[in-house]
């Protein structure tokens, strides 16, 4: 067991410094001087230059790579070209905002996938079944992007039910938060939510047709009683991998839902960033989210040794 | 076998449930975000391009000057928006020397900074001779040079002695490099403006917008709107929705001309439509490849119907221009018959030229009107028989980098916003290449020369850069704003650098 846990962590570690190594390359061969894009089209070379070594990009790239990742493991990411602030705290605001939309995606993917994917497979057979399939087939086809501008055109521009966008932190004003978060969760869950419902609906069909049900089945059990007690904690491991690239795909699709709804997140940062050729920003925010996704790959694992005992001896 | 899940179904109703009570519940408070309660004069306004930070003083692009000139900081000039003429400041009065070298300013009483600091003649000192330095690194400092010093004269008095006589620094002087510092509140520009303006900046949301309040201690008449917020939007059609319910009141700048339908017969929403500076510039590469012989040039000029490209690229709002002169300069004046639509004589130039069939890189911005407008030029060319490939480059990194520094292409789209951006016509340097010995000269006498001669040198140099197409101008940027039929005193044209919010009222 602590072997296992050396070795994920090493795992952990290697990937996160090839990482680092990578998304400094690509920051490096990105056409576009951050120094010039923040004096404007009539500069000249001197003053290009003097900005260039205030903002350090004039020393050689090992330098700037040593300088940024020597800071990393301290949450140091270094100062902004263009804010002029530290990123470390700009980051985990917005990543706080991205947070709340991701988390909330992700509830009501499961809300609707989870009820859904099952009634779907245990009605396989019947009309209602069918239904469900096909309506989460055509959720798989939308694009998060157009489900938000469809759900604010009705619900924000027609009913006025629901503001169109914006974002208020919930501290400052709880019924705000809540009200303009529901659509771009929505967004996000209901497209994720229809992807999730086809992997339950198999991973239970699957589950149905094992011996084991039958065998619960032929010792009295009900049929919702053996799925509930056998059928679904099995029924779980593959849905769980699926969850966690889901999350992943989340962080993505809020990048453009943040877009859609006006919403200062981790999406927007990002996208200004590389605007403004904000290197270091953008570095910072891009290893945020590959911890965020090694960190989700993590507890899949955990989630596994949790729900499956025979993964636990395997090892 | 049948598997009969009660539980099951409760959940899902239940859901359903939940879902339709969020709804109701959303349903109890109509609109948007919550709108002002009736009388408390606030306004939020949605614009495009979000201040990357609040210095303008190393940050270049329009955004930043666009929120706080005017409303935070002010100069000792500004431009008046219904006239375009230069009016007092923070100077009340100033005298200019017969020889139009020493300017007296005469400075306002009882002004301070947000700070609490007093405007005196030491902050103007101070903040003319900061753009000189290396604190200022945008390229507009360059305005700046022809001052040779500031003197101090009393604490209301200051003198500026420029080192040749120049009839566009008091213009420049509206723009953001004549705003004025306080020393001890130029700490942290990048995120705590500290000016004499009639509001001030009590929170930056990056990535959302800016709340803008008044202040109580301004020394002029207190603005009608107490509290402004502007909120950013990148994309066109968020920004319409954000009006439609409530979110917005005001559009400041419309991106998407087509979307005015929608606004224009609804008795809840006035459209106001004038112009900018922002000439959409088809550039042309004077000094390399086929656009570098002048009846290639003229014939691409007279082979575009800008009226098409017009109405096309932007739904037919905005200005035909045909020089780089907007209609609010002095020296604005059409010139309809120097390069006018005509495929045949495009044609007949071009053979004339040795080259019927040139090949062209048309390397635009990767902007909307860039990218619409250059699909109509590359149609109307191809009739011709020119063949411009386009390529859409990121704007800005990309863009500068290529096209404007490294003047690696024979076509080009982009918008040139800076008032009075003609002057650049006569850089050889700058990325058109052009290189007119008698614009030159034209320009330095407009600036140095007898200021009542200025607009008809000016005059001049406009003729001039069109007959020699050194550059082609598809159509002007209108000034297209949407907002609440109780706003009142919304600029008609976009003339200097600021959106003047001190102007605005509702009810």
């Amino acid at each position: 067991m602590l072997l296992q846990i050396v070795q994920r962590a090493a795992v952990f570690v290697v990937s996160l410094a090839v990482a680092t190594v990578v998304v400094f390359l690509f920051m490096a061969v990105l056409p576009g001087d951050p120094a010039r894009v923040a004096l404007g089209v009539n500069a000249t070379e001197e003053a290009v230059a003097a900005t260039r070594a205030a903002f350090g990009t004039d020393r050689s790239l090992l330098v700037q790579y040593v300088d940024w990742v020597g800071g990393l493991p301290l949450g140091d990411f270094g100062r902004s070209y263009v804010t002029q602030a530290d990123i470390g705290p700009q980051v985990v605001d917005r990543l706080l905002v991205t947070m709340w939309l991701v988390l909330s995606g992700m509830a009501i993917a499961l809300v609707v996938a989870v009820p859904l994917g099952i009634a779907a497979a245990v009605r396989h057979r019947s009309a209602s079944g069918t239904v469900i399939s096909a309506f989460s087939q055509v959720g798989v086809a939308v694009p998060s992007f157009l489900a938000g501008i469809l759900l604010v055109t009705v619900f924000a521009v027609r009913l006025g039910w629901l503001p169109s966008g914006g974002w208020t932190p919930p501290a400052a004003d709880p019924g705000t938060f809540l009200r303009q978060l529901i659509l771009p969760a929505l967004s996000l869950g209901l497209v994720q939510g229809a992807v999730l419902t086809r992997y339950v609906r198999s991973a239970v069909l699957d589950v149905l047709r094992e011996d084991y049900l039958r065998t619960a089945r032929s010792k009295g059990l009900r049929p919702t009683a053996a799925l509930v007690r056998h059928g679904l904690r099995n029924a779980a491991i593959p849905v769980v991998t699926v969850l966690g690239l889901q999350l992943a795909t989340l962080l993505v699709g809020a990048v453009v839902v943040e877009r859609v709804f006006v919403i200062p997140g981790l999406g927007s940062l990002l996208l200004d960033g590389v605007a403004n050729r904000d290197l270091l920003l953008v570095q910072g925010v891009v290893i945020v989210l590959v911890l965020a996704v090694l960190v989700v790959n993590f507890l899949v694992d955990v989630a596994y040794t949790v729900l499956d005992p025979r993964l636990r001896r395997a090892r | 076998m049948r598997f009969r899940l009660r539980p099951l179904r409760a959940v899902l109703t239940g859901a359903l449930l939940a879902a339709t009570a969020a709804c109701s519940a959303g349903s109890t408070a109509p609109g948007g975000a919550a709108p002002a309660a009736p009388g408390a004069a606030t306004l939020t306004i949605g614009l495009t391009a979000e201040p990357a930070n609040l210095d303008f003083t190393r940050t270049d692009g329009a955004a930043i000057p666009e929120a706080l000139l005017v409303n935070v900081y002010e100069g000792l000039v500004k431009i008046d928006q219904a006239t375009g003429e230069v009016v007092p400041a923070l100077a009340e009065k100033w005298t200019v020397s017969p020889d139009g070298l020493t300017y007296d300013f005469t400075l306002r009483q009882g002004v301070t900074f947000s700070n609490g600091e007093p405007f005196t003649a030491d902050d103007v000192k101070f903040s003319i001779e900061r753009v000189k330095s290396a604190d200022w690194t945008i390229s507009l400092k360059e305005g700046m040079s022809v001052v040779s010093s500031v003197e101090v004269v009393s604490p209301t008095q200051a003198r500026v002695v420029l080192s040749q006589p120049s009839n566009n620094w008091l213009f420049r002087m509206t723009t953001r490099i004549g705003a004025m510092f306080d020393p001890s509140g130029v700490a942290d520009l990048a995120n705590k403006p500290v000016g004499t303006g009639p509001y001030e900046v009590t929170a930056f949301r990056r990535g959302d917008g800016i709340d803008l309040t008044a202040r109580q201690n301004y020394w002029g008449q207190k603005p009608a709107i107490s509290k402004a917020t502007l909120r950013y939007f990148k994309d066109a059609t968020a920004t319409t929705n954000a009006l439609l319910t409530g979110g917005i009141d005001v559009i400041g700048t419309v991106q998407s001309p087509e979307s005015l339908a929608q606004f224009t017969n609804d008795p809840r929403f006035q459209v106001i439509e004038g112009t900018t500076n922002g000439e959409v510039t088809l550039a042309m590469n004077n000094a390399a490849g086929p656009t570098s012989d002048v009846r290639v040039r003229r014939a691409i000029a007279m082979a575009i119907d800008h009226k098409a490209v017009l109405d096309t690229a932007w739904a037919g709002r905005g200005a035909l221009i045909d020089t780089m002169v907007p209609p609010t300069d002095p020296w604005f004046e059409p010139l309809p018959d120097v390069t006018p639509y005509n495929p045949e004589a495009a044609k007949a130039l071009l053979a004339e030229a040795g080259q019927p069939a040139p090949k062209l890189r048309f390397r635009i911005a990767n902007l909307p009107y860039a990218v619409a407008a250059a699909q109509v030029v590359q149609s109307q060319l191809k009739a011709v028989g020119i063949d411009a490939q386009i390529e859409p480059m990121e704007f800005p990194a990309r863009w500068l980098e290529q096209v404007f520094k490294g003047a690696d292409y024979d076509l080009s789209i982009v918008a040139h916003v800076e008032p009075r951006d003609i002057r650049t016509f006569g850089t050889p340097t700058y990325y058109w290449r052009y290189d007119n010995k008698q614009v030159q000269e034209l320009l330095t006498k407009a600036d140095s020369g007898p200021a009542a001669e200025q607009d008809a040198t000016m005059k001049q140099v406009g003729r001039l850069i069109a007959e020699d197409a050194a550059a082609d101008w598809l159509f002007l940027l209108p000034n297209l704003i949407v907002a609440e039929t109780d706003v009142k005193g919304l600029p008609k044209n976009r003339i200097g650098e600021s959106l003047e919010l001190t102007t605005l009222s509702r009810g």
